[in-house]
């Protein structure tokens, strides 16, 4: 078991799935609230105990973790990333202004990034930037479009007004819940990734049927925190946005989260795309969507579907400030609490991580079109801290954030070593061919300091296969190499 | 799907039957009156108790159908606006049981000259009423007709009031007593009233189908 600080550290991932939770809950029970339509104790209970599957079932799997949108790798630093969002969440909430988490969450890791001199991924940044514009957008578009549908529909079938209402209880209900599954599902990583690898809990065996990993007990507490600010303080940005923004009836209100959740569905997940690709047919661009963005735009296509002079535009005014103002605080708050972390408790927010730029690094660059004269003495040199690095590249060249962004994606030292028993363990039976595992056996022991080194590897030795320009494949592929890599990894990184 | 939905099946019969009650009774209403006319008295109170149970089984399904909205908590958005469509709907029914009680207390002398009058008079006050549970029927599963016949009821209500004042008219340049001359009026005025209460109805209807879509 883990010791007391550990725990301690991981309240504030708590606190946040609780943040999350209380803000969130709008987005898929809401408008079943405050239409009336469903009893918020009835909407509390089914919401929460679909997010705690979702998080155990489908949490566990999602690649969307913190650490994938920053390389937080103490456990210090990702408490005081969990504090800040958490604060900025909760203050939102107290504010009744729904906000996005991923959001705020983007905000404290780019604090994180600014206090450890490590570079932001600006095309990350930059895709998360305009999912800002583009959630509302084309979920207002869905909301639109399936409020005109809908009503020509029950105007064309007439609907009984009584079963209409049954169908509409009935669906808010199945959506809610299919909503509350992702919401646990996508967000669970948000608040417990970052703790995913602190020796929390040992897995479980339920009567030797039912295999509960110590992931899964972790998320399951997520899970249950979220249940928990659903259900303690859920009720008070329903009102906002169910009663200020726009007057929402049982089926507009059924139109916005259906809309919201059609939209998350077909424009967020890879299984949707890959059945597409696999069927021959044009995927539909994968876009990163915030679920209350989404919401949000949903109520203003329904709304000007409806009557444009009914949306409260100042509501909404106010809503979108908040949406900037969550990551700035967030950004500012985890700044300032990393400033007391490290410097009055003296804990560490970060593990050093080694930087070299060799050969093989400086000729990738290159190739990348990254100018690599200026920096060309470094070469060999190892540096541990990354504000160093980075002052040393300036110093030499005034490189954009990207190519800093670049050169520290590949100086980075992980450390591949081939090793045949893990390709035996691990690999055999899986998508590799006799002659390919053969292959990696015959290079026993060969190591690699770099990502590069080992991609370009497995490249050369046709053990991964180049890029076609066919979607589906090259994802597989991808997905392939990375499990190689990640099986040859020495120094297992967070 | 017919056990899941076996509740809401059961009110909207129930909410069919009560229409079909106010239906009836302005049917009712005109025979009665018709019966008045002709002077087949044993006819006419027949006709009055029938009425009166009416209004009772009326009066006792719109109480049902108003604990069942509430308790059920069904139509939350629209709820106010069916329970208030009932309840004025039931007004236009009771009009027609008090018109045709005081026709049976105060036994109006009704001139042959006027019969044809009066005939017509229920006539467009009941097809008022008639087209008005006809709107109420479309606002739950025809929402696009219910123009329609508000415009009916609108239409008809006009025609009533025309009728009516043609009676007045006639009755007060006659050489009869002021007492029957006001008697005259009062009956017409309370026949008028069964439409001028349609009308209300329409216009709650009117809005309310605003409210269901726009």
């Amino acid at each position: 078991m883990a010791d007391l600080s550990t725990w301690f550290f991981i309240s504030s991932g708590l606190f946040l799935g609780w943040s999350l939770g209380a803000n969130h809950a709008v987005n898929v029970f809401g408008t079943a609230v405050v239409s009336k339509m469903v009893k918020f104790r009835t909407a509390a209970l089914i919401s929460g105990v679909f997010v705690v599957l979702g998080s155990i079932i489908s949490g566990a799997g999602t690649t969307r973790t913190i650490n994938d949108l920053g390389p937080i790798n103490a456990i210090a630093g990702s408490f005081s990333v969990a504090l800040a969002v958490a604060i900025s969440v909760t203050a939102m909430t107290r504010a009744k202004l729904p906000v996005s988490t991923s959001q705020a969450v983007i905000g404290g890791i780019i604090g994180w990034n600014m206090f450890t001199g490590s570079p932001t991924d600006l095309d990350s940044l930059s895709r998360i930037l305009s999912s800002w514009i583009a959630s509302p957008i084309i979920a207002g578009v869905f909301g639109y479009l399936l409020f005109k549908l809908l009503k020509r529909t029950v105007l064309t079938w007439r609907i009984h007004l009584l079963e209409l209402d049954q169908y509409t209880r009935t669906g808010l209900i199945i959506v809610g819940a299919l909503a509350s599954y992702s919401l646990g599902a996508n967000n669970i990583a948000n608040v417990m990734g970052m703790f995913a690898s602190a020796p929390l809990f040992s897995d479980l065996s339920i009567g030797g049927i039912i295999e509960v990993s110590g992931v899964q007990q972790l998320f399951f507490l997520g899970g249950l925190a979220i249940a928990v600010g659903i259900f303690t303080y859920g009720r008070n940005v329903m009102e906002t946005v169910g009663n200020d923004l726009y007057k929402i009836s049982p089926l507009t209100g059924f139109i916005v989260v259906l809309a919201e959740f059609i939209v998350l569905t077909l424009f967020t997940s890879e299984t949707i795309e890959s059945l597409l690709l696999r069927a021959n047919l044009p995927s539909i661009p994968l876009v990163p969507l915030s679920t209350t963005q989404a919401f949000i735009g949903a109520i203003l296509g329904v709304g000007l579907a409806k009557d444009p002079h009914s949306i409260n535009f100042k509501v909404l005014g106010k809503i979108a400030l908040g949406w900037i103002v969550a990551p700035v605080s967030a950004g500012l708050i985890t700044f300032i609490s990393l400033f007391f972390i490290q410097n009055v408790f003296e804990q560490k927010v970060i593990y050093p991580v080694p930087y070299e730029l060799s050969r093989s690094v400086l000729t990738e660059l290159k190739d990348l079109g990254v100018p690599t004269e200026p920096i060309a003495p470094l070469r060999g040199k190892r540096f541990t801290n990354k504000k160093v690095l980075r002052n040393e590249l300036l110093k030499r060249h005034p490189y954009t954030n990207t190519q800093i962004y670049s050169i520290f994606q590949y100086a980075i030292i992980d450390s591949f070593r081939i090793d045949s028993n893990i390709v035996n363990a691990q690999l055999s039976g899986s998508f590799l061919t006799a002659e390919q595992m053969s292959i990696l056996k015959a290079n026993h022991g060969k190591s690699f300091p770099h990502k590069i080194d080992i991609e370009q590897f497995l490249l050369r030795t046709e053990v991964s296969a180049p890029p076609t320009g066919n979607k589906l494949s090259d994802k597989q592929n991808d997905e392939q190499r990375r499990t190689i890599e990640q099986a040859f990894r020495a120094v297992q990184r967070n | 799907m017919s056990l899941f939905f076996k509740n809401t099946l059961k009110l909207e019969g129930q909410i069919d039957e009560y229409l079909d009650l106010v239906i009836k009774g302005g049917l009712v209403f005109r025979q009665g009156i018709k019966c008045y006319l002709d002077h087949q008295t044993d006819d006419f109170e027949n006709y009055l108790k029938e009425l009166r149970k009416i209004e009772e089984r009326a009066d006792d399904l719109r109480r049902n159908i108003e604990i069942k909205l509430y308790t059920r908590t069904l139509i939350p958005e629209a709820r106010g606006d069916v329970l208030g469509l009932m309840e004025s709907c039931d007004k236009a029914l009771n009009i027609t049981t008090e018109t045709l009680l005081e026709f049976s207390v105060e036994i109006p002398k009704i001139v042959p000259e006027h019969r044809q009058d009066f005939l017509d008079l229920c006539e467009t006050s009941v097809a008022c009423m008639e087209n008005t549970v006809s709107g109420i029927r479309s606002y739950f599963k025809n929402i696009d007709a219910v123009r329609d016949y508000v415009t009916k009821v609108q239409f008809y209500k006009k025609e009533t009031n025309k009728i009516a004042e043609k009676i007045k008219r006639a009755a007060f340049r006659t050489d009869d007593a002021l007492s029957q001359k006001i008697h005259i009026r009062y009956f017409t005025f309370h026949i008028e009233r069964i439409a001028e209460q349609s009308e209300d109805v329409c216009d709650r209807l009117s809005i309310a189908i605003i409210k269901r879509f726009e």
